[in-house]
């Protein structure tokens, strides 16, 4: 299962902090949800199923989402070393 | 409960103009002290040194000789500004000046019982930038391909070993990348003319620079050290506003740093992360002038610094505030003609 890195900072306005790199981003809510999400520590289908439930969209489209937002994570060394791209 | 330990403290780098001297973040750092009550002489070689004219954070400054006049002008004076002020502890805060003030650490102990914190000599010289590679080599640290140059007929062979753009460096600062053998000849005459030779031509590499302000005790210790990485940076390479960051690769190059060397007193590493390497790109061999982003995070170096200095013992900082900011601001002071007057023409103010 992917995982975040431990230190990894956010709040409630979707901004993200890598305390390692200094890097920080933006997400939108539904980014944040996930990243939330992630942290504890559900599962790709979990986190689908849960977006799904709060806001309106198909399932395929929801799960390409993730696996999207997920190599971004993973691009941008948000992720554990040992985390995969996909979920 | 014991009062605050009443100490004089002089202190240089009071230039806190765009390419800024550490003297007036120390000056913060150490007013903020929770064991000293001091009072500050500031030490400047211009009369718009803008921490002259800062009489909440300087008590009293008095113009010294530049480093060319030499050790013995600079000690001569030191003796007069002592018979004032009765001096406890100095920190000299330029590249320049180190040298003299290294050499002059024993006889100001001995004759007039002030003391300094300062790496010695050979350590000083050994992280020098014409040396830099030789010390990467000696300690392990990976260090861009460097070279100095004394004449201008040198810069022709550069690209048998370099490939452009390079980095083209002065003896003790300022730094700018050429693209060409042209640009750096006119860096090099440049640089020169400002810092003397040799100048340095270092092979340029790309990455993020992330800096540490650290302390050692000299024995070997590493007493703190904060991690930054520049968020924002002017024309000429400076941090204007940085973020403290928690990486532990640059924190265990300081510790080893300070293993090998046994440094003496305050640091700077300045390195260039590319992916997952890390390049030393320079030692300088004081506080930087970010050092107050350290004190934000709960480790106040200066105070440390000032500690050692008087022979206490002082437990290395263990942790630090990740993700702090600084952001350096400029401020307009207005400044009575006389003042100015004063320390144009007698030397103090």
């Amino acid at each position: 299962m992917m995982k975040l890195k431990k230190n990894i900072a956010w709040s409630d306005t979707g901004f993200v902090f890598d305390p390692s790199t200094g890097d920080s981003f933006t997400v939108n809510p539904i980014g944040l949800d996930m990243i939330r999400l992630l942290k504890e520590g559900n599962s790709r289908e979990a986190i689908c199923e849960k977006i799904l439930e709060d806001y309106e969209a198909d399932a395929m489209q929801v799960e390409r989402d993730y696996d999207d937002f997920i190599n971004l994570l993973y691009k941008l060394k948000l992720t554990e070393d040992d985390g995969k791209a996909q979920g | 409960m014991m009062g605050k330990r009443r100490v004089n403290i002089a202190v240089s780098g009071l230039n806190a103009v765009d390419s800024p001297g550490p003297g007036i973040p120390v000056i913060r750092a150490l007013r903020e002290s929770a064991y000293f009550d001091v009072r500050i002489i500031g030490l400047s070689y211009e009369a718009l040194e803008p921490g002259i004219y800062m009489h909440d954070l300087v008590d009293k400054t008095y113009q010294i000789p530049l480093p060319a006049a030499g050790a013995e002008h600079l000690l001569n004076r030191l003796r007069y500004i002592h018979d004032a002020e009765r001096l406890d502890v100095i920190i000299p805060n330029f590249d320049a000046e180190l040298f003299h003030f290294i050499r002059l650490a024993d006889v100001l102990r001995r004759e007039m019982n002030i003391q300094t914190f300062l790496p010695g000599m050979e350590q000083f010289e050994a992280r020098q930038k014409v040396n830099l590679v030789a010390y990467g080599q000696e300690h392990g640290l990976r260090v861009p391909k460097s070279r100095a140059i004394n004449r201008e007929s040198e810069i022709a062979s550069l690209s048998q070993e370099f490939s452009y753009p390079v980095m083209v460096k002065g003896k003790f600062y300022d730094a700018y990348v050429a693209y060409t053998p042209a640009q750096v000849q006119g860096w090099f005459h440049k640089l020169s003319a400002r810092w003397g030779l040799p100048v340095i031509v270092q092979e340029f590499i790309t990455g993020q620079e992330v800096n540490v302000t650290a302390i050692g005790d000299g024995r070997g210790n590493m007493i703190g050290a904060v991690p930054m990485r520049k968020q924002y940076v002017t024309e000429k390479g400076k941090a204007w506003s940085g973020i403290s960051i928690d990486d532990p690769h640059l924190l265990a190059m300081a510790r080893d740093v300070f293993t090998r060397t046994q440094w003496r007193g305050a640091l700077e590493l300045e390195v260039l992360r590319s992916g997952d390497d890390y390049y030393l790109i320079e030692i300088n061999p004081r506080f930087p002038a970010w050092v107050y982003l350290a004190v934000g995070c709960g480790q106040n170096h200066p105070e440390a610094l000032v500690r050692l200095a008087l022979g206490e013992e002082v437990a290395p900082f263990e942790t630090y505030d990740v993700g702090k900011l600084f952001v350096r601001y400029s401020f307009d002071m207005i400044v009575e003609l006389e003042e100015f007057m004063k320390i144009s023409t007698q030397g103090e103010l």
